[in-house]
């Protein structure tokens, strides 16, 4: 349970740092909060020779909001995402995600961006990612560029990051409209790796008809999962709408496999219900006149629980 | 390889300490092993467990997935450094006894050090928000209901001074 041996690299500049990664190529591994990296190393499961670490890079420690959507740097934690108040009137559903990741003290210390490069396909933000549309910003010695979420995760565990690259910022765009939000799982314990979770948006008209709904799922595929449901509930409002046909569809539209944590049939049942039940909270908060515009809500933590009573 | 080594310093519960460590050294075995600070325990070493607890700047952390030399620069402070410098306990510590939140005691320095963090931020929790605090620890022996109480007693302690009553939160 001790991490094999490396050579350690503490850049004080990302221009130092797309230098030693470069240097190093295939076996060099960027350490940012090291929540899953350092697991994996004390396990053996991975055992890279030279580790960068980026904690220097404080410039990377940004979390920025405007009309479009937040942009969230490299060393941005967990934690101040979540608390950022005006990340959270932007995109409401990366705090619905966030606290959702393991816990407080993991996520003190782990990055957002960190956990989308790590593409655990059980990873919530890897659903908020795919879910919004959002992209990742990556850097290498000499040039720079940007993947949308459809393309970054490539497999589980497996993101399009190539050696000598490094992702140096996330952005979470807002979402138009009319539309709410919402993000539910089912772990055994709170703070677990998820059976199922769903990440969900619905968008409603100005009479409050639904006419977009669509959902992200994590732990039921290789690669974050995003399913348009609208043909369930197009036309519906939020009183009328019926939720279990969107979670039927769902439920088909996805293959998850047995481990054991939960069968594929359980899984699919998750899939079901979860799915409902996201769509309908998210359609509420659409609805509500305090919403309005593009809003997803003025939310506290305290009204998504007793929204979704999902976590049971 | 001949493994690579760092002279790192490092300021721990306000005193600096200096070590000499290999890249790899996890922070939990270099509190322990290194500088002789075995108050940080170290149970699953893989994030889950919560007994290796630090905090970092005043975060509670996990030092079971930070690397020594990451340390360098930040405030650490561990179970050793919460007690006042003329040996009082601090309230949470003083809660636990008082509520018996500990029985083989493992698990107690991770949670103090989360609960005092914890307390620092939210002073007056509800029951609910307790559990949720140290729902990233793990305890084999409580069961966790003298924890809450504790978590419950120590925000009394630090709001009212520690003469407010007991009853309340430890009814045993």
């Amino acid at each position: 349970m001790k991490p094999p041996a490396f050579r350690y690299h503490s850049p004080r500049s990302l221009p130092e740092a797309l230098d030693t990664l470069d240097a190093v190529g295939h076996d060099g591994k960027v350490l940012a909060g090291g929540q899953s990296l350092i697991p994996i190393l004390n396990m053996r499961l991975a055992a890279p020779g030279h580790l960068v670490d980026i904690n220097g890079l404080t410039e990377l420690a940004y979390v920025r909001t405007d009309a479009d959507g937040v942009r969230v740097g490299a060393l941005a934690r967990h934690a101040d995402v979540e608390a950022d108040a005006d990340a959270h009137r932007a995109v409401s559903l990366l705090r619905q995600g966030l606290r959702l990741v393991a816990h407080p003290v993991i996520r003190n210390r782990g990055t957002t961006v960190g956990s989308l490069v790590h593409a655990d396909p059980s990873g919530e933000m890897t659903a908020v990612l795919s879910l919004l549309g959002g992209s990742v910003e990556l850097a290498r010695l000499g040039g720079t560029r940007r993947v949308g979420a459809a393309d970054f995760f490539t497999g589980p565990l497996e993101s399009c990051v190539e050696p000598g690259e490094m992702a140096v910022s996330a952005y979470f765009p807002r979402l138009r409209g009319r539309t709410g939000t919402e993000f539910i799982e089912a772990a055994r314990r709170h703070g677990d790796y998820a059976m199922c979770g769903v990440a969900a948006a619905v968008t409603l008209d100005d009479d409050l008809r639904i006419v977009s709904a669509r959902a992200a799922y994590l732990s039921v595929s290789p690669v974050p999962l995003v399913l348009d449901l609208t043909e369930t509930l197009a036309g519906a409002t939020p009183d009328t709408a019926h939720w279990r046909a969107a979670g039927e569809l769902a439920a088909d539209r996805t293959e998850p496999d047995s481990d054991i944590h939960a069968t594929a049939e359980y899984r699919r049942h998750l899939v079901r219900v979860l799915t409902a039940r996201a769509l309908r909270t998210a359609a509420v908060r659409g609805a509500d006149p305090a919403v309005g515009g593009d809003g997803q809500g003025s939310d506290d933590q305290g009204s998504d629980d007793r929204e979704c009573g999902a976590r049971d | 390889m001949t493994e690579q080594m760092h002279e790192i310093e490092l300021r721990v519960n306000g005193v600096l300490r200096t070590a000499t460590v290999p890249s790899r050294r996890l922070l939990s075995d270099c509190l322990r092993h290194d500088l002789g600070l075995t108050g940080t325990h170290v149970g699953c070493e893989h994030g889950v467990c919560g007994a290796c607890t630090v905090q970092i700047d005043g975060r509670p952390m996990r030092s079971c997935l930070m690397f020594a030399v990451s340390a360098r620069g930040h405030e650490i402070t561990t179970v050793e450094g919460l007690a006042d410098p003329d040996g009082s306990m601090h309230a949470v510590q003083q809660a636990f006894r008082e509520c018996h939140g500990l029985q083989c005691g493992f698990c107690t320095p991770g949670f103090l050090t989360v609960i005092a963090a914890y307390l620092r931020d939210h002073p007056d929790p509800t029951e609910a928000e307790a559990r949720e605090a140290i729902g990233g620890n793990l305890c084999r022996c409580t069961g966790y209901q003298n924890i809450v109480k504790a978590v419950l007693r120590a925000a009394r302690i630090l709001n009212e001074g520690t003469d407010a009553p007991v009853a309340e939160e430890a009814p045993r």
